[in-house]
């Protein structure tokens, strides 16, 4: 296996191919279609499976067996399986997840109109997690063994051992029932609701736009405790990897050969070791978004947060399966493409690697 | 040698020339458990998992009821002598429900690894070995699964399985076990080719014996190591389906449902909710401690640096 045979290399070579930096999008387009048809397939097995009867959930249990057949034909349960999922397929493409029971809505919308919720508190979350994580993973590193590498790793520990729940719901009882530092549960103040008409959906932009000042801090107000909880995890796990991509760093010989030249200390950290752990952190930063989007499920329920994951919760008990299928695709999809570009990024953007 | 006590045993551990697989296996062990405990930390995880096992085992020496039994006289009453964490809707004492939780704890970390274990160590072994179409198929659906998000995939399995500690366990287990596929899988490649499978290739060992007295044993410690770092997140999900309402069903004193049906009480009765998180906390960091100093101990290449 180890011997290259020199005559398939020349002629590998000499086949016009398409430049490497093409070849791997196109490898990273054929993953991510992939993953995309598995999880279509899963979400569709799990829509099958589910014990409640589709029709049934459309035209309740008094409806005359001439609109049950009406409705069974008209959503396709005739047609062999394998053309039934080819139906879903299209009609995911489409954007069409069907209509929720619950909103009676189409799906697509309702989703447009939570997920702007979680992306703002995501990101939120991920900017806390960079702000503070990036430079305690630097300093834990540079002080490998003192104090302060044990205290980030301490503070990491906490933040990927928690229950977020239950984090939220301490830091609820402390922060805004007993000392009243922050504003409670739910995105806004209720009297505000309203003034400001949903452009982007993200409110903090959205007020902003339109100059409603009082609308933009109490939303602010109400995204710094939630915001906290899902930075929490987000920075222990990339103060984490930085300390761990900084002493890689640390350890090279060109390092050494900066320090020797008498550079100070402060420019070889930065300049140089910070400056090579750089690509590896974005693709971390990207995973770690990715997560942040699905884990707030449990910290939207803990400060009621009108977002996906509270939405897939709330028709997941009303037996809602079209929100909770469109909801999880939406979110894997999401999931799924971070996850797989933040981690090809790496593999474009590395010279050594390319 | 004199000045240690007990040497028989200890130069036994410690005989350069071991006279029997038995001698040389109780010494790696010695080896590995003098590193082990050496590592303050990795100790902090263990004397935690071991605590949590001896809850389990020695619960209703311990306790003194089946964290079950209401006593609906005694609702809500703060911390006390007599009952350590107080008592919570139903006038059950919390410190019983926290102490009897740890069964249930351990029983679904303990479902989860004998699902998934084997799962993965198949399909890692099997794509490793025989290679070429079967490696690529095998490998192509661990990816899939390797790219879905976890918890909410677990959230739609339990949703259609319906909510409850097994199902809640069956829908962890189809979410975790590709990574242990991959472990498997890179190990077997390293391990294929090497002179010993040859030999017994030579001697006429079948691929099936290859890979079950061969291959699997080696894979099985990255595979352990990396169960044991995983057990946190575990915990962490199966506690997060039972504060939603999917995992484990009341009665059963499971640790997130306990902080879910303590939840209205927070603002005036803090320590219903609030016992519960800590427990699972602790836990979660016990784990994690233990599965950093494991990996230290056992995998000397990707120590914590």
């Amino acid at each position: 296996m180890a011997v290259v045979d020199p005559s398939v290399t020349a002629g590998a070579a000499k086949q016009p191919s398409l430049p490497p930096f093409l070849l791997k999008i196109a490898s990273l387009a054929y993953t991510l279609g992939l993953t995309f048809l598995g999880l279509t397939a899963v979400t569709f097995i799990i829509g099958r499976v589910m014990p409640v009867d589709p029709v049934i959930a459309i035209v309740g249990d008094r409806a005359s067996k001439e609109t049950y057949e009406a409705v069974f034909f008209a959503l396709g349960l005739d047609k062999p399986i394998l053309v039934q999922y080819w139906i879903y397929i299209t009609s995911v493409l489409r954007g069409d997840f069907g209509t929720s029971i619950m909103t009676a809505r189409p799906v697509l919308t309702d989703i447009l109109i939570f997920f702007p919720a979680t992306l703002e508190l995501a990101t939120v979350g991920i900017i806390i997690g960079v702000v503070f994580g990036v430079p305690m993973g630097v300093l834990a590193a540079v002080n490998q063994g003192r104090l302060i590498d044990h205290f980030v790793r301490i503070v990491g520990l906490f933040g990927y051992s928690v229950p977020v729940f239950w984090f939220g719901m301490v830091s609820l009882l402390v922060f805004y029932a007993r000392l009243d530092w922050f504003p409670g549960p739910g995105r806004i103040e209720v009297y505000y609701d309203g003034i400001v008409t949903q452009v982007t959906g993200v409110i903090l932009i959205d007020s902003a736009l339109q100059k409603e000042w009082t609308v933009f801090w109490n939303a602010a107000g109400h995204l710094v405790l939630p915001g906290i909880i899902l930075g929490t995890f987000a920075l222990a796990y990339v103060a984490r990897m930085t300390r761990s991509f900084m002493l890689d760093q640390l350890s090279q010989e060109y390092v050494l050969t900066a320090r020797v030249k008498g550079m100070s200390e402060l420019a070889v950290i930065w300049r140089h070791a910070f400056r090579n752990v750089l690509i590896q952190l974005i693709t971390i930063i990207g995973l770690t978004f990715a997560s942040l989007l699905e884990g707030s499920v449990l910290t939207e329920t803990v400060f009621a947060w009108p977002g996906i994951g509270q939405y897939i919760t709330n028709s997941l008990f009303n037996s809602d399966m079209n929100a909770v299928i469109g909801g999880t695709m939406v979110v894997g999809m999401c999931f799924i493409g971070i996850n797989m570009i933040s981690d090809a990024l790496y593999k474009i953007v590395d010279p050594r690697v390319r | 040698m004199s000045a240690i006590p007990n040497p028989g045993i200890r130069a036994w551990l410690l005989s350069e020339s071991p006279e029997s697989a038995m001698q040389a296996r109780c010494q790696r062990f010695y080896l590995a458990w003098t590193t082990f405990s050496a590592n303050p930390v990795a100790m902090a995880g263990f004397l935690i998992i071991l605590a949590l096992i001896l809850a389990a085992l020695f619960a209703p020496l311990i306790t003194g009821g089946d964290g079950i039994h209401q006593e609906l006289s005694q609702r809500l009453l703060p911390p006390s002598t007599a009952h350590w964490f107080g008592t919570d809707e139903l006038g059950r004492d919390i410190y019983d429900r926290i102490v009897w939780g740890s069964r249930v704890t351990l029983r679904i970390v303990a479902l989860v690894g004998i699902i998934v274990v084997p799962i993965g160590l198949i399909i890692g072994t099997v794509a490793g070995f025989l290679g070429g179409w079967v490696d690529n198929l095998l490998m192509r659906i661990t990816d899939i699964f390797l790219a879905f998000p976890r918890l909410i995939l677990a959230l739609a399995l339990v949703s259609v399985l319906g909510p409850g500690l097994e199902n809640a366990v069956l829908a962890i287990a189809i979410t975790t076990w590709s990574p242990y596929a991959r472990i498997a899988r890179a190990e077997t490649l390293t391990i294929r080719n090497s002179e010993f499978v040859q030999a017994a290739r030579a001697q006429g060992a079948s691929s099936a014996r290859l890979l079950t007295y061969h291959i699997v044993p080696l894979c099985l410690s990255s595979v352990i190591i990396r169960l044991t770092l995983d057990m946190a997140g575990i915990i962490l999900t199966a506690a997060g389906l039972g504060f939603l309402g999917l995992g484990a069903q009341p009665p059963l004193p499971e640790w997130g449902a306990m902080i879910a049906s303590g939840r209205q009480f927070l603002l005036d009765q803090w320590w219903v909710p609030t016992v519960p998180g800590m427990a699972i906390l602790i836990v979660s960091m016990g784990f994690n401690l233990l599965g950093d100093g494991l990996r230290d101990v056992l995998d000397p290449k990707s120590a914590a640096r």
